[in-house]
C-alpha cells in the first residue's frame, strides 16, 4: 500500500467539512464546536469528584455543578467524539504512532518542556477570554459574534506580533 | 425548523449521541488536514505551512454562509441557538495569552487533545499542560480573575450590526477577505520555502 504518512487532506476540502459539522452542531444542538470547555468539565468534574462542598462554593465551578453532573455536557461528547475522529482518520493515514513532533532543530527535551508551557497559557487565556480557537473563534465567526472577530485579532494577531522572540523553536 | 434541541423535538440523550458523532467529523478532519503535525500548525506563524489559515477561514466561514442562508429560508431560528456574550478586554487579553501559547506549544487545545490521542507524545505533554493552566486558574479565580473576567460586558454583539452593516455583506466582506489571503498565503508559502529541500517539507505535505 502506497505511504500516506505524510500526505493530507487538502485543506479547503476539511475546512468545508469541519464547516458542515459546526452548522450541524447548531442546527441540532444549537450549540457551537468547542473545546477549552470540555477541558473545563474535566476539571470542575475532578473537583467534585473530590469535595462537592468545594466545587459548589468555588465561584469558579459553582453554577457549573449546582446544574447537575459536570460531565453531563454537550462539549464533553463533543470531545470524545474528537477522539475517535482523530484516531480513526490516523489509522486511516498511517499516522497512529508515539511520536515528538517538533523543528529537527530542537531538542525533545526542548521541545516538551515548550508544549507544557504554551499547554499552561492556553489553559489560562481560554479560561479569561471564555474560548478557545474553535469554541471562542470559530463558532464565533460561524454567528457573527464580535467576540469571535476580537478572539481572531487577539490570538492570530498576537501570533504574529509574538511570532520573532519564539522562531528558535519552528525554524 | 431547527436547532432541534433546544426547540425540544429531539431529547437529552440524542442531543449528547448527536454530539458524539459530529466530533468525529470536526476530530477526523482535524487530523486528516494534518493537525496533529505541530509543525504544520505553528507554520502559519512563520509563513513555511499555510494549511492553518486555509482550514480555519474555510470552516468558519462555511459555516457562517451556511447558517446564514439556513435562517434566510426559515430551517433554523438563530436567536434560539447558544450566542457568546462579549467582554472585549479579557477575551483581548486572554487571546493574548493564547497566542503565546500557541507559539510556545504549537497547538490549541482542540488539536492538542486530537495529536494526544494519536500518540503524538508533545500533545499529551501540551493537553497536560492545558489542565494545568485550568487548575491554575480554577484556584486563583477569585482573588485575582473574577473581576477581571467579568469587566467591560457589551452583552451579546454582533460584529455587522456593530459595523453597521446586513448580515449578509458582512459576512460577503469576510469571504473575498478570505480567497484574496489563500492566494496571499500561497504566494508567502512558496517564498519561504524556495530554497528549502524536499526533505525539509516532506513531513509536512507540501
Amino acid at each position: 500500500m502506497k505511504d500516506l504518512k505524510n500526505k493530507y487532506l487538502n485543506p479547503y476540502i476539511a475546512g468545508f467539512f469541519i464547516g458542515l459539522a459546526l452548522i450541524a452542531a447548531y442546527y441540532f444542538s444549537g450549540e457551537g464546536l468547542g473545546s477549552s470547555g470540555a477541558y473545563k468539565r474535566f476539571v470542575i468534574a475532578s473537583f467534585d469528584a473530590v469535595s462537592h462542598t468545594y466545587a459548589l462554593k468555588s465561584h469558579y465551578s459553582g453554577a457549573v455543578v449546582s446544574n447537575g453532573h459536570p460531565l453531563d455536557s454537550w462539549l464533553v461528547f463533543e470531545i470524545l467524539g474528537v477522539m475517535a475522529g482523530a484516531i480513526i482518520s490516523a489509522a486511516i493515514f498511517g499516522r497512529l504512532e508515539w511520536k515528538i513532533g517538533k523543528s529537527p532543530k530542537i531538542s525533545n527535551k526542548t521541545r516538551l518542556i515548550a508544549a507544557l508551557l504554551g499547554g499552561i497559557f492556553w489553559g489560562v487565556g481560554t479560561q479569561l477570554g471564555r474560548g478557545c480557537t474553535s469554541g471562542l473563534i470559530m463558532s464565533g465567526m460561524a454567528v457573527n459574534s464580535l467576540s469571535g472577530y476580537i478572539g481572531l485579532v487577539a490570538v492570530f494577531g498576537g501570533g504574529y506580533l509574538f511570532a520573532w522572540f519564539f522562531r528558535k523553536l519552528w525554524i | 425548523m431547527g436547532p432541534l434541541y433546544p426547540l425540544g423535538i429531539i431529547n437529552e440523550n440524542v442531543n449528547l449521541l448527536i454530539a458524539f458523532f459530529i466530533g468525529i467529523v470536526f476530530g477526523g478532519m482535524l487530523e486528516a488536514g494534518g493537525f496533529t503535525n505541530t509543525r504544520k500548525l505553528a507554520g502559519v506563524f512563520y509563513g513555511y505551512d499555510m494549511t492553518v489559515l486555509k482550514v480555519f477561514f474555510t470552516a468558519a466561514l462555511t459555516a457562517a454562509a451556511g447558517l446564514f442562508i439556513m435562517h434566510h429560508y426559515g430551517l433554523i431560528d438563530l436567536t434560539k441557538i447558544f450566542y457568546p456574550h462579549t467582554y472585549w478586554l479579557p477575551t483581548l487579553v486572554g487571546g493574548l495569552l493564547m497566542a503565546i501559547g500557541f507559539l510556545l506549544g504549537g497547538f490549541c487545545p482542540g488539536t492538542g487533545f486530537c495529536a494526544a490521542s494519536t500518540g503524538k507524545i508533545d500533545g499529551i505533554v501540551f493537553a497536560v499542560g492545558v489542565f494545568l493552566g485550568i487548575y491554575f486558574y480554577a484556584f486563583t479565580y477569585t482573588p485575582v480573575f473574577e473581576k477581571f473576567r467579568n469587566s467591560t460586558f457589551m452583552g451579546q454583539v454582533n460584529v455587522a450590526d456593530w459595523l453597521g452593516i446586513s448580515q449578509g455583506l458582512f459576512i460577503l466582506i469576510m469571504i473575498v477577505i478570505a480567497i484574496a489571503s489563500f492566494f496571499f498565503a500561497d504566494w508567502v508559502q512558496k517564498k519561504v520555502n524556495k530554497n528549502k529541500s524536499p526533505e525539509d517539507l516532506e513531513e509536512l505535505g507540501l
